[in-house]
Parts: C-alpha cells; sequence; structure tokens
C-alpha cells in the first residue's frame, strides 16, 4: 500500500495520471458524440430510402389496384416482402382490416385502432387524414429480445379515379381508402452502428495509451531524469564532495536549477576553501606566536648575559670581538621571532619612501647563490630618475623575491636570463581606480562584498526599469562597464536607480547624459566627490571630476621578465588564487596570492603576459606620491 | 617596619629572573623574585618595594590581573610589564591598565638599565607626592590632551593632524638629555613602538613610544639644537612630531584623557 501510494505521489506519475483523466473525458466525450450523430444520420438515410420505397410500392401498385387486379397486388407485394432486409409489406383498408400482406396468414386479420402502426394517425380520437413525412416513420421492438425495426406508413387517399373505377369499390366520399404499412428490420443497420462504437472505443483506448506513454516518455526525459540527477548531486554534497558538478545541463527551467545548483556548489566549495585558509593561517598563527612565545624567554638569557660579558671584558678586545657577534646574532634572532610574530597578526604595512631599485639590488643580492648555481643571468635595466614611492620595503622585496624564485623555477637547470625593468608611467584615472566607498544621501554603504567584479566588491543599487524591479551591480572600477544587471532592463523605459536600503533617488534632475540626453545618476564617494553617469545605461559616460582633475595618475612600473618555460594559457587566469600550483609537492600555492594581495594593499596593481617555451612577464603598477590612496 | 627591597621580579622563567637579577645587581638595587603573581602580592604585603617587573603571561592569575588587583589594593609601586608575546596590543594593553612601561623580551642590558633608571625615578616622584613636597612634582598634561601610559601625550589639531610629545613625568624620570634622534617625515609610526631615542647625560639610551599610529608630516627641529625646550614646554613648544593620523578613532579608546589626572 505504501509503495502504491509513493509510487502516485512521483510528480511524473502524477502528471501522467492527470493528463489521462483529461484525455478520457474528452476523448471519451468526443467518441460520444461522434458515435451518436453517426447513427442518427445512418437512421435518418435508412428513413429516407424507407419512405422511397414506400413511395414506389404505392405507386407500382396504383394501377393494378385501379384495375381491381388483386392477384396482382398480392403478388407485387409478396415479391417486395421477399427482400430479406425488408420485414414486411401490408396494406390496410380504412377499418383496419389487412387486405395484402406479405406474410399471407395475416391477411383478413382486424388490426385495433391502438396498434403501434396505427397510432401516429389515431392518437387523438379523431383520426388525422393528413400525416407529415417526419411523422410517417416508427422505430419499435416487437418483444424486447428482437431487433429493431422501422416502421413507415403511408396513406393511400381517395382520388377520382379510385371512385370512379370499374369496381366501384370506394365510395367518392372517404377521404383516405387505407395505408400502406412497410416494416423493415435494423438489424443490419444496429450492426454498423454497434461496429462504428466499437472502433471509436478502441480508437479512444488506443489514443488515451499513446499519450500516456508518450508523456511518460518526455516526463522520465524532461523532468525524471534532471530530477534525479539534482537529487544525487545535493546527496554528493551532503556526503561532503564539493566538486560534483551537474552535467548535460538542459534549457528549460530544471536546467537553470542545475546550473544555479552548480554554482551554489561552486561558491560554497570557494568559502570553504577560504574557511580552511583563514583557520590554517589563523591556526599557523597561534602556532606562530606560541613558538615566538616560548623562543623569546632563553633569548632574554642569551642576551642580557651576553650584554653583560661584554661590558665585564672591556680590556678584551678579543673577546670583546667574539661577543659582539653573539649580542648581535641575538638581536637579529629577536627580529625573527618579531618578523614570525607580525606574519601571525598579519600585521599592517610599514609604509616608508623608498626607490624600488634599491629594493631590486637587495633581492639579488639574496638571490645571487641561487642565480649563479642555475646558470641564470640577472639583467638590471634601471630608471635611474625614478622617484622614491612610499611603500612597505620588506614586503615589496618579499613581492621581488618570490617572483624571482618563481622565474628561476621556471627556467630550470638549462640557463637563461631574467631581465628587471623599471620605469615611469602615466595612467588616465579611467580604468584604474577603484570606487572603495560609496554611499546615499542617508549614508547607507552601497558597497557590496558578496557580488564581486573583477574580483573587486561591486556598488549594489535599486533599479526600476519599467515595471521591472531589482539590483544592479555596478563596477567599481571608474571608467569600466562591466556592469552585472539582476534585471533585464529595456534602455528606452525610464529607469530610476535608488539606495537599496532606503530607496533614496539617485537620479540627478538637474542635468543630462551629455551624450544621449538621458536621466544621469550622481552618487557620492565619501570625501572623493560624486560619480556621475548615464543612468539609463544606453552609452557609457562617465564622470568622477575630483578623479578626472587630478589629471593622469603615474606610476612606478617594474617589469620581470624569465625566459623559462611559460604558463599554460589555461592557468593565466588562476595563477593569482589561493592554493594554485603547478609545482606540486613543493609550493604551497600562496605565494602569487599573498603577491597579489601586498600589491593590492599598495593601491597597486600586477598583471602577467606568458608564453609557452618563451617565457612569462609579471608586470607591477605602483602609485607614485600618494595624491589618491584608498577611495 | 616593613623590610625595604628596590625591586621585585615576577615571571615563570628562571632564566629572565636570573637576567633581571643580574642586571638589577649590576646597578646596585635591592631584588627579590617570585614565579607567580599571587606569591607577588603575599610578597608585597610583608614587604616594601619601589618597583615591579612582571611578565604578562603568568601561571594563574596573568599580569593584567595582576594590575588590576594593585589597583584594587591601593598599592602604588609602579610596575615595569615584559612579555615573549610582544604584540602592540599587549604593550597598550598594559600602559592603559596601569603600568608604567613595557620592554619586550628578549631585552638587551642597555634597554632594561634605561627601564629600570626610569622606573625608580618615577617610584621616588610618588613617594615624594606622598611627603607633600609639591616642588618638583611634574606638570600634568593640559586637559583635552590624551596620553599613552604616563611618558607621551597625543592633541588633535584643527586642521585634522595630530601633535604627539613628552609628558614631563618622563622628561622627569630621565637625565639630562644630551641628544635626540628624531625619525623623518613620511615615515609611519606604529602605536606604542619606539618613535623618538633620547640620549642622555648619563650614557643611556631612552626609547619614548608613539602614542597613536600614522605618516609623521613634520618633526620639531627645534629639539634637534636645545633639547631643553622638552623640559621648559613639554605641552607646547616642545612638541615632538606633527602627524596624520590612520586609526584615530579606534587607537584613542586606548589613551588615557589627560582631565581625568585633575582631582
Amino acid at each position: 500500500m505504501k509503495r502504491v501510494k509513493k509510487l502516485f505521489s512521483k510528480i511524473s506519475l502524477k502528471l501522467i495520471w492527470v493528463v489521462s483523466v483529461t484525455a478520457i473525458l474528452i476523448i471519451g466525450v468526443y467518441s460520444y458524440f461522434n458515435v451518436k450523430s453517426q447513427s442518427d444520420v445512418l437512421i435518418s438515410e435508412v428513413k429516407r430510402h424507407s419512405n422511397q420505397l414506400s413511395e414506389s410500392v404505392k405507386n407500382a401498385t396504383r394501377n393494378v389496384m385501379l384495375l381491381n387486379a388483386r392477384d396482382l397486388v398480392q403478388e407485387i407485394i409478396d415479391r417486395i416482402g421477399k427482400d430479406p432486409s425488408i420485414n414486411n409489406v401490408r396494406i390496410l383498408n380504412k377499418e383496419g382490416e389487412i387486405i395484402y400482406s406479405a406474410h399471407k396468414d395475416d391477411i383478413g386479420k382486424m388490426l385495433d385502432k391502438r396498434a403501434e402502426s396505427c397510432y401516429a394517425c389515431h392518437a387523438e380520437n379523431k383520426a388525422l387524414e393528413k400525416l407529415p413525412i417526419k411523422d410517417r416513420t416508427r422505430i419499435f421492438k416487437p418483444n424486447p429480445d428482437s431487433t429493431r425495426i422501422l416502421g413507415i406508413i403511408n396513406p393511400i387517399y381517395n382520388e377520382k379515379s379510385c371512385s370512379e373505377a370499374d369496381c366501384h369499390a370506394h365510395s367518392p366520399k372517404a377521404k383516405v381508402l387505407g395505408v400502406l404499412d412497410i416494416t423493415i428490420s435494423l438489424a443490419e443497420v444496429d450492426e454498423q452502428i454497434r461496429q462504428n462504437e466499437i472502433r471509436e472505443v478502441l480508437f479512444a483506448i488506443i489514443a488515451i495509451t499513446a499519450i500516456g506513454f508518450i508523456i511518460g516518455l518526455f516526463v522520465k526525459r524532461w523532468v525524471d531524469h534532471p530530477v534525479k540527477e539534482l537529487i544525487k548531486a545535493t546527496d554528493q554534497v551532503a556526503t561532503g564532495n564539493l566538486n560534483y558538478a551537474i552535467q548535460d545541463l538542459s534549457k528549460d527551467e530544471l536546467g537553470s536549477l542545475g546550473k544555479s545548483f552548480n554554482h551554489m556548489i561552486k561558491k560554497l566549495d570557494e568559502t570553504s576553501q577560504q574557511l580552511y585558509q583563514s583557520t590554517k593561517m589563523a591556526s599557523l598563527g597561534q602556532l606562530a606566536a606560541g613558538v615566538a612565545h616560548e623562543i623569546n624567554n632563553p633569548l632574554t638569557g642569551v642576551l642580557t648575559y651576553s650584554s653583560f660579558l661584554l661590558k665585564r671584558t672591556k680590556d678584551n678586545p678579543q673577546m670583546q670581538e667574539d661577543l659582539n657577534v653573539i649580542v648581535r646574532e641575538t638581536i637579529r634572532s629577536r627580529e625573527i621571532v618579531k618578523g614570525l610574530l607580525d606574519f601571525a597578526r598579519q600585521s599592517t604595512p610599514k609604509k616608508s619612501l623608498i626607490d624600488v631599485n634599491e629594493i631590486i639590488n637587495r633581492t639579488d643580492a639574496i638571490i645571487k647563490n641561487q642565480l649563479k648555481l642555475n646558470h641564470i643571468s640577472l639583467i638590471k635595466i634601471f630608471d635611474r630618475t625614478l622617484p622614491k614611492i612610499t611603500v612597505d620595503a620588506n614586503q615589496i622585496q618579499q613581492v621581488f623575491l618570490n617572483l624571482f624564485v618563481n622565474a628561476i623555477d621556471a627556467i630550470g637547470n638549462n640557463g637563461g636570463s631574467i631581465t628587471v625593468t623599471t620605469s615611469q608611467i602615466s595612467l588616465s584615472p579611467k580604468g584604474i581606480t577603484q570606487i572603495k566607498n560609496a554611499v546615499c544621501a542617508k549614508n547607507h554603504s552601497l558597497i557590496n562584498t558578496d557580488h564581486k567584479i573583477g574580483g573587486m566588491s561591486s556598488l549594489k543599487i535599486k533599479i526600476r526599469s519599467g515595471t521591472n524591479e531589482g539590483f544592479v551591480h555596478l563596477n567599481p572600477i571608474y571608467g569600466n562597464h562591466h556592469h552585472y544587471f539582476g534585471i533585464s532592463h529595456d534602455k528606452n523605459s525610464t529607469i530610476n536607480l535608488s539606495c537599496p536600503i532606503c530607496d533614496i533617488s539617485f537620479i540627478d534632475k538637474n542635468s543630462k547624459c551629455p551624450k544621449c540626453g538621458g536621466p544621469v545618476y550622481k552618487i557620492q564617494i565619501p570625501n572623493q566627490g560624486f560619480i556621475e553617469g548615464c543612468a539609463s545605461f544606453k552609452d557609457d559616460w562617465q564622470k568622477w571630476d575630483l578623479i578626472d582633475r587630478a589629471g593622469e595618475r603615474k606610476f612606478v612600473q617594474i617589469e620581470i621578465n624569465d625566459t623559462g618555460c611559460g604558463i599554460p594559457p589555461e592557468n593565466i587566469s588562476k595563477i593569482f588564487e589561493p592554493f594554485f600550483t603547478t609545482k606540486g609537492q613543493h609550493g604551497t600555492g600562496l605565494g602569487l596570492s599573498v603577491i597579489w594581495g601586498i600589491i593590492d594593499n599598495h593601491n597597486g596593481s600586477i598583471s602577467v603576459q606568458s608564453e609557452i617555451e618563451k617565457g612569462s612577464t609579471f608586470s607591477i603598477r605602483l602609485p607614485q606620491g600618494d595624491t589618491i590612496r584608498s577611495i | 617596619m616593613k623590610e625595604h627591597k628596590n625591586i621585585l621580579i615576577i615571571d615563570d622563567e628562571q632564566v629572565v629572573i636570573d637576567s633581571v637579577s643580574k642586571i638589577a645587581h649590576l646597578e646596585n638595587y635591592s631584588f627579590d623574585s617570585v614565579m607567580d603573581a599571587q606569591s607577588a602580592l603575599a610578597k608585597i604585603n610583608n614587604e616594601d618595594f619601589d618597583l615591579i617587573v612582571c611578565d604578562i603571561m603568568l601561571p594563574g592569575m596573568d599580569g593584567f590581573q595582576f594590575l588590576s588587583e594593585l589597583e584594587a589594593n591601593r598599592i602604588e609601586i609602579p610596575v615595569i610589564m615584559t612579555t615573549g608575546f610582544s604584540t602592540i596590543e599587549n604593550a597598550v594593553k598594559s600602559l592603559y591598565t596601569g603600568a608604567i612601561e613595557f620592554i619586550p623580551k628578549p631585552f638587551s642590558l642597555d634597554e632594561m638599565v634605561s627601564i629600570i633608571r626610569r622606573g625608580m625615578n618615577y617610584s621616588s616622584i610618588i613617594r615624594l607626592r606622598k611627603s607633600d613636597n609639591n616642588s618638583l612634582q611634574p606638570v600634568p598634561c593640559p586637559a583635552k590632551y590624551y596620553r599613552l601610559g604616563y611618558s607621551s601625550w597625543m592633541n588633535k589639531e584643527f586642521d585634522g593632524s595630530v601633535l604627539i610629545g613628552a609628558t614631563d613625568f618622563f622628561i622627569k624620570t630621565i637625565e639630562q638629555i644630551k641628544k635626540i634622534e628624531l625619525l623623518d617625515p613620511n615615515e609611519v609610526l606604529l602605536q606604542a613602538s619606539p618613535a623618538v631615542k633620547f640620549f642622555t647625560e648619563d650614557g643611556l639610551i631612552h626609547q619614548l613610544y608613539s602614542v597613536i599610529s600614522g605618516t609623521i608630516i613634520a618633526k620639531n627641529e627645534r629639539l634637534l639644537k636645545e633639547p631643553e625646550l622638552l623640559e621648559k614646554d613639554p605641552y607646547f613648544e616642545g612638541w615632538i612630531y606633527r602627524i596624520i593620523p590612520t586609526e584615530l578613532d579606534y587607537e584613542m579608546k586606548l589613551l588615557i584623557p589627560c582631565s581625568s589626572d585633575r582631582t
């Protein structure tokens, strides 16, 4: 019972069931009326034929009647009565006496006026003299189990020739002389109707079965299969497999459900990776902090005792020298441990004005041996006029060190060269300035960290386009127009942009887009003026006065080019992601993502160009001066 | 009359106790040591100390709880905090909770000597206050100023920049200043990290911690030529750096308003 219930609770069976019931109803009603109209047509056809037959018999016997040749009349009637479909042919006189009949035994019998054959005219007390053609026929069953019979009555009217005939059988006063009554068996017609019925029922059954079958087939294909896939996927995710993706997605709603499911799993996977990463970093930090704490106590002993000895042996230069080494190296250990603590706490960058060329030289000194071992020459093309920039020298050195080590790995043992080029460049603020803060008139922040465009938090704004309402995520890079529209918007309808929290409008009624004349949005950037743009998104007009006025921004550019193996195109987009590594067990996969984070912290940018077997070039741009820090 | 000693050392590591003892001995101070805060409290009940050098991470009661306990019992012995877990947070918290100085481990002999000297001087200033000799009392900082511990102050200027300097208290705990070493504009200061070096007549080097984090935009050049300005007018003419603060609102919560000094 439960199984049956379960079977019927399946969506596919429910669908089949509903469709089948509907089909049965429609086809059933249709078949019923179809059969009925067919039999009606058949019966009326039979009636028409019978009337013609009746008229024919009447005409055939007319002359013989006038001649009063009764034997001949009987003979005609006998002959006609022999036809298998004709049940009986009778002629009755006015009194109801059967005068002629195909069944000889009936001749001379009297019929009651209430008999079925007389009823048409004698229903009321006074007999009808005229009987319309449609009332002349009747269908009856002589007894319940016999076949249906069609009776047709044809009244024989008095004519002048009848009363004037030689036999003088009829007086001229009588209007109706008698009745020609023919009865025809409907067995054949009934049989045909029955066969029609059977055909209809058969057709209905086949049609319903076919509909059910076809619906079932497609439901299985379009509903059952994808639903099963979805269930399988959720089960996989529940067991912890976050790499599962639903394949063979259709283009219908279930397909988009599957698509958004895949997207959700991807997001979930990323989040759990990040969580894993931060937990890893947190425990690493705790470990580092613990180690640092433990090491600092013994170091205190070493440092105080050695500096104490240093004070006591002022007259022994040899010993002073040795002790100085101990003190110096202990202080170095102290700095290392401090670095470990700083790493654990992800300390804020300690920025100072420094020459980038100098940092590169320092890095070069560290990797000199490694370069020599691998037969790699480091070519430095420095711009000697490079201005000093405000950076955390240690972090930037870590960036160069990481990139150099990567380059050495890429070149391998066969030798090659690394070229470092420093230069100054100027770039238009458009396409490089990131909007890091934006508010509505009521000071609600629009920055949305959930939806990122190009890896950066977008500006979430409510959009109303015609009757559609939803959200648009604006590209946070000034001058970039890769926005994300949560709704479909018609560029020609009136568009309203407003704060997602308080709904206050961003449309500036006082200005019009200089390109298309359409409405303009105006969003406040705290301490940095306003950003304006075309609110109908018909064109890419955007204006940020404060930034434009600052003019082109100057950068220090550092390019590191190697003659190594290059990066395959499919990996280029992933190299800055955490945990992406091609070094297998040797790499942590953190290097380039940390580099990206450091450069981003300095409001700079890093990009890469690479050709397989020819080498890679990493370009780093760091802003000069402090004209625009974080916005 | 309680037995009197100069320094009480509290640390759960014997090597640290030995190191500090060595330094105290070298400076001719009498000292005693315990390995946890509870025993320290018991010892303070029976003996008199000028100065306490206390570790933060101790078994049972930690250094911060110890400081609160002292305050609750109205014990006015100045405390120098030290820890191997030398983070900015620990330094700031120590100074906020009532320690007069913070010194990260491992420390060199000279660093510890400078700090102990300052601590001893601080202690004697407090004792003088008790004996109502007001002539040598340090001038408290102006009411709208804020201070980190007892040694450095900050004041918000109208243009959004912040002036920082050394308190009269700090200046009075060190000997005659011979030379001042300042950082240059554009360098970045972090709260509770070394910002100024004072070279004094007794050959010691004293480091002053920055009150808040920020980028230096100007240093008081006059101080380099006439360090005595610091003694004459430590709160106005004797300012040290003008900085653009980076996290003023957050960091000011960890400072002590100077208005609370005037009772």
